[in-house]
Order: C-alpha cells, then structure tokens, then sequence
C-alpha cells in the first residue's frame, strides 16, 4: 500500500512538472548587441510578474535577429538599426510582416584611452580619421603616435549607423582593427593608449574616455531632443502584429516600468 | 574482398561497415559540391583574378570590392608563423617524452598533454584579448596588441598537444632494436636520435605536423578574437590581419542569402577546403614516398 501510495505521489508530482513545463510559453528574442542589456533586463522582470511565460534573450547582431524573425526561429527581432528593403522582402515572401517598436534611444560615443588628451573632435575629423586620411594624433593636436582605428563588423548595427552618421558611405580604412561587439570595443580601447572606438551609450564606464562630438556631448538629453549628431532609435520588430507573449512583452517594454529599465541600462528613454 | 567461402555471419558486418562508410563518403562529396555550387555565382561577378589577387576587400560597400588576397596572407602568415613557433617545441617535446623522460613521469606527463588539447579555442582567443594584447602593447610599443603575433602564439599553443603527442607515438613505434643497434656501434644518444631516431620516424612526425598545420588553417575563433581583423597585407608580424576563417565568420551572419558577399564568403571556404586538401596530399604523398621498409 504504501508502495502505491509513494509511486502515485512521483507520478502526480512529475505531472504537475511537466504541465507546467508544456503550459509555459515560450518567447525567443534574438538580435542586436545593443538592444541585447535592455532585453535582458526587461525579461527578468517580465518573468517575475508572468510566471508561465518563459524568455530567451540572446545576442548575435541585428542582421542576425532580423534573419531569425524572418526564418521563424525567434518570436522578436532585437535591432539597432531600420530593417531593410530586401529584408522586408524576404519577410513579406515568408508570410511575416515586420512590425517595427522603437523602445529606445542610443547615443553613439567615440571612445579614447583616459590617457589620450583630445576631448574634442568634429564629424569631419572622426570622418577622415576612420578613413585613413588623418594617421596621427598629432595632427589633431595630441601626442606623436599612430592612430588604432578600432571599428565593428559590418553585421553590426552600431557599425551601421557609424556609417551612416559619420563614414557617410565612405569606406573604413583597410587598417581598421575589426571587433566583434560592443564589449570587444571597450576591452581593446581601454588597453590601448593609442586606440579610438565607438560604442553605444550604454557601454560607457570608467575605463574609457567620451569623446565630445561638434562640441556637443552625447547624453540622455541631447540624444532625445536630436541635438547630439550620433544617436538612433531602438526597435523591436515582430512577426506581423505581436500576440499572446510577444504582445504582452512589447507592452511591457514601452510602459513606464519597460522605460525605467531602459534608462537603468544607461540608454535614453523614448519619453 | 570476396564472400565466397566467409561464413553467413561476416556479411551482415561487412556489409553494415560497407554502409557506413559509404555514407561518410557521401556527406564529404555532398559538402564539397555544396561549396562549389554557391561558390561558382561569384564568378559572374568578380574575375578569378580579381577574387585571388585583388587587394581590396570590402563586400557590402557599392560598388563592393571582393579581393581576398589580404584574406588568403592572412590564413597563410598566421599558419606559417604559428608552425614556426610550435612545430620545434613539439618535436622537442615528443623527443623528450620518449627518450628521456623516466617511465613514471612519462605516464603522468603525455595525459596532461593530451588534456592542454581539450582546451576551448574560445578560452585561449579570450585569454589573447585580454591578457596577452595589452601586454604585447604596452612593452613592444606597437600600434596594437591584437595581431598576427598574437594569434599565432595562441594557434601554437593550441597545435603542440596535436603535434607533440602524434609525434611521441611515431617515435616510440620506432622498434628498439634500432636504438640498440646505435648504441653498440658507439653513438651517443644526441647521434642517435638524429641520425637513427629521426629518419625512421620520419614518415609519422611529418605527418603530425602537417595534422597541427591543417588544424591551424581552420582555427577560427582564436583569430576572429585575437588577430586584429584588418584586412590588409602584413609588412610585420605585430600587424593585425584578417584570416579566411575570420572573415566567414564575421561576416556570414549578415550576407543576405543569394547576394554576391553571400557567394564570396562560400568562395573563401572553397579556398580554405583547397588548402586544406592540398595539405592532406601532401601529407599522404609524403607517407608514400618515404615508407620506411624494415
């Protein structure tokens, strides 16, 4: 009897686990780097309050989310940058139409070594140094040594709006030490004296030393009133308009609770 | 090979070790036409010439640039120079394993040989980001840590379990006799190790090498995050450069499916399997060519 009693009570209690493990659903989240902190932060604190929802947070590049939303595998498409026309395309050709939400805004800084004496550099100054023309800091009023152009990846969206805003198209110098993420760029300017790099706002810390941009230093104002040159929106995107779990966590994220996280994270609320 | 004569029970094996392999053969045959049937749209687009020897490599600009002769040095250099680094070092280790060192020792010492070989990629690219680049930077006074110098270091370190314990195996399967043999003709054991030890063993230690080459060709995260990933040509091996396998795999995540980047990017792992092939030849040729008859 009591054989039967013990082998009831596993099976029951197995049942119970395993319910609750089909019952919980399930939300993947893929995508840029940048918007990869303010995801985090956001699902801890969207799984305490739903319990039966279960999130994954994962970075890889916007290209890449925007890939997964397309190919299914992931629920929302974490971007730092617009999707693309031939993406949409491909988006549309799946049956996924790509709802956009911008849920934040980012500053990119330039970053120096502490130890580098420029605090200053305009948008043509940053332009010819990425394009090679400008080779030394002396040219800029700092020591007498080589610049180490450190760049991001073209997969990256931080790397796209670089381009955009500052590169205007044109190419990085071939010299450019290339890096993998926003991390990358902080660990290998803070080690070296001679290194300049960009970042979004959020990975700014101590180590390192922000750059003012036309005079203008980039912050949660000037970011949000457009004053700062360098900054972009946020977004994420879903597949066709957000239901059940997405929809409940996009909600979140845009709510005042969603943009507290966001100005924790360091990046500048929408509102 | 005929069944005639073998019992019933050796044909089922026979014939399920048959399947098997054939399978193998057959996945390797599908990923080599795989890489060619997306590599060949490339070609449309770039010639051969500009593919190979263009200098330029800048795929996702308008007009793009596809040259990946900065991407080809880049896996060569680091290959070459790691070798330089690890292939003396592993040989020197293999010898010492197993002439010199006390049995006892021998025992606790070729197992943690074989363990350093377990050692994640990852682990040893971090350990070149974090630790070695800003050393490198800071007392040789160059542009940046993060270069060919760096990676190759890293690659060595990642070839000499590969090398030292393959190498160890082919001289310790060099019969005693030989070593006998030397030793009551009079000759010391430096004499014997080089001229009677080296030659026998000759077929197995190339073989380790190239084995530690190829595997050096197609390391891919020690280099994505620790060699620089600039593409140009190195004049120094403090310069960054930026590897094949690097360039794959930065860059793959992003090429849409079907555009041209997309079809160089199978290009450069059409390459790399050329050259890992031309190594594997090599290798067997060499086996060949000097068997060593007994």
């Amino acid at each position: 009897m009591r054989r039967f009693l013990l082998a009831t009570a596993v099976l029951a209690l197995g049942a119970l686990l395993a319910g609750s493990a089909i019952a919980a659903e399930q939300l993947v989240i893929n995508g840029s780097t940048t918007v990869l902190p303010i995801a985090q932060a956001a699902a801890e604190q969207f799984m305490k309050t739903n319990p039966d929802i279960t999130v994954s947070v994962s970075g890889g590049g916007s290209g890449n989310g925007i890939r997964a939303l397309i190919d299914g595998t992931a629920n929302i498409a974490n971007s730092s940058r617009f999707i693309k026309q031939e993406e949409v395309k491909m988006a549309v050709e799946k049956g996924r139409y790509p709802v956009p939400f911008g849920v934040a805004i980012d500053a990119i800084i330039p970053v120096v070594h502490p130890s580098n004496t420029i605090a200053n550099l305009t948008i043509e100054q940053l332009h010819d140094i990425y394009t090679g023309k400008i080779k030394s800091w002396k040219e800029l009023g700092g020591q007498d040594r080589p610049i180490a152009i450190v760049s991001r990846d073209t997969s990256s969206g931080t790397y796209e709006v670089w381009e955009e805003k500052v590169l205007k198209g044109d190419r990085v110098a071939p010299q450019a030490l290339i890096v993998a993420s926003n991390g990358a760029v902080v660990q290998t300017v803070a080690s070296n004296p001679a290194a300049i790099g960009y970042i979004g706002i959020g990975y700014l810390n101590n180590e390192l030393k922000a750059i003012t941009v036309n005079g203008i230093t980039g912050s949660i104002e000037t970011a949000r009133s457009g004053e700062y040159p360098v900054s972009r929106y946020l977004f994420m995107f879903t597949g066709g308009w957000p239901t059940g779990a997405a929809l409940k966590f996009i909600n979140f994220v845009m709510s005042d609770e969603g943009q507290k996280i966001v100005a924790n994270e360091g990046f500048v609320p929408i509102r | 090979m005929s069944t005639e004569g073998a019992m019933r029970g050796d044909r089922v094996p026979q014939a399920a070790i048959t399947i098997v392999a054939a399978v193998g053969l057959l996945i390797l045959i599908f990923i080599l036409v795989f890489l060619v049937r997306e590599s060949i749209p490339i070609l449309k687009i770039a010639s051969l010439k500009d593919l190979l020897f263009g200098i330029y490599w800048y795929p996702t600009y308008n007009p793009p640039d596809f040259g990946m002769l900065p991407l080809i040095i880049g896996s060569i250099a680091v290959t070459l120079l790691s070798s330089v680094l690890a292939i003396p070092l592993s040989l020197g280790l293999a010898i010492f394993l197993s002439e010199v060192c006390p049995r006892t020792l021998r025992e606790f010492f070729k197992p943690t040989l074989e363990v350093l070989g377990f050692l994640p990629s990852v682990v040893l690219g971090f350990v070149g980001m974090v630790l070695l680049a800003p050393w490198l930077q800071m007392n040789l006074n160059i542009l940046s840590g993060l270069n060919m110098f760096n990676a190759s270091v890293l690659m060595g370190i990642m070839i000499i379990p590969i090398v030292a314990s393959i190498a160890e195996d082919s001289f310790t399967a060099v019969p005693q006799d030989l070593r006998d043999a030397a030793y009551a003709l009079g000759s010391t054991r430096l004499e014997t190790i080089i001229h009677v030890l080296f030659p026998a063993a000759l077929p197995g230690v190339v073989e380790a090498c190239l084995l530690g080459i190829m595997r050096a060709v197609g390391e891919t995260m020690v280099v994505l995050m620790a060699a620089g990933g600039a593409a140009v040509i190195p004049r120094s091996i403090f310069d960054p450069v930026r590897p094949l396998t690097s360039a794959i795999a930065a860059e793959m995540g992003e090429a849409p499916v079907g555009s041209p980047h997309y079809h160089a990017l199978f290009f450069a792992g059409l390459l790399l399997l050329i050259m890992t092939l031309a190594i594997n030849l090599t290798a067997l040729w060499v086996e060949r060519r000097w068997r060593w008859k007994a």
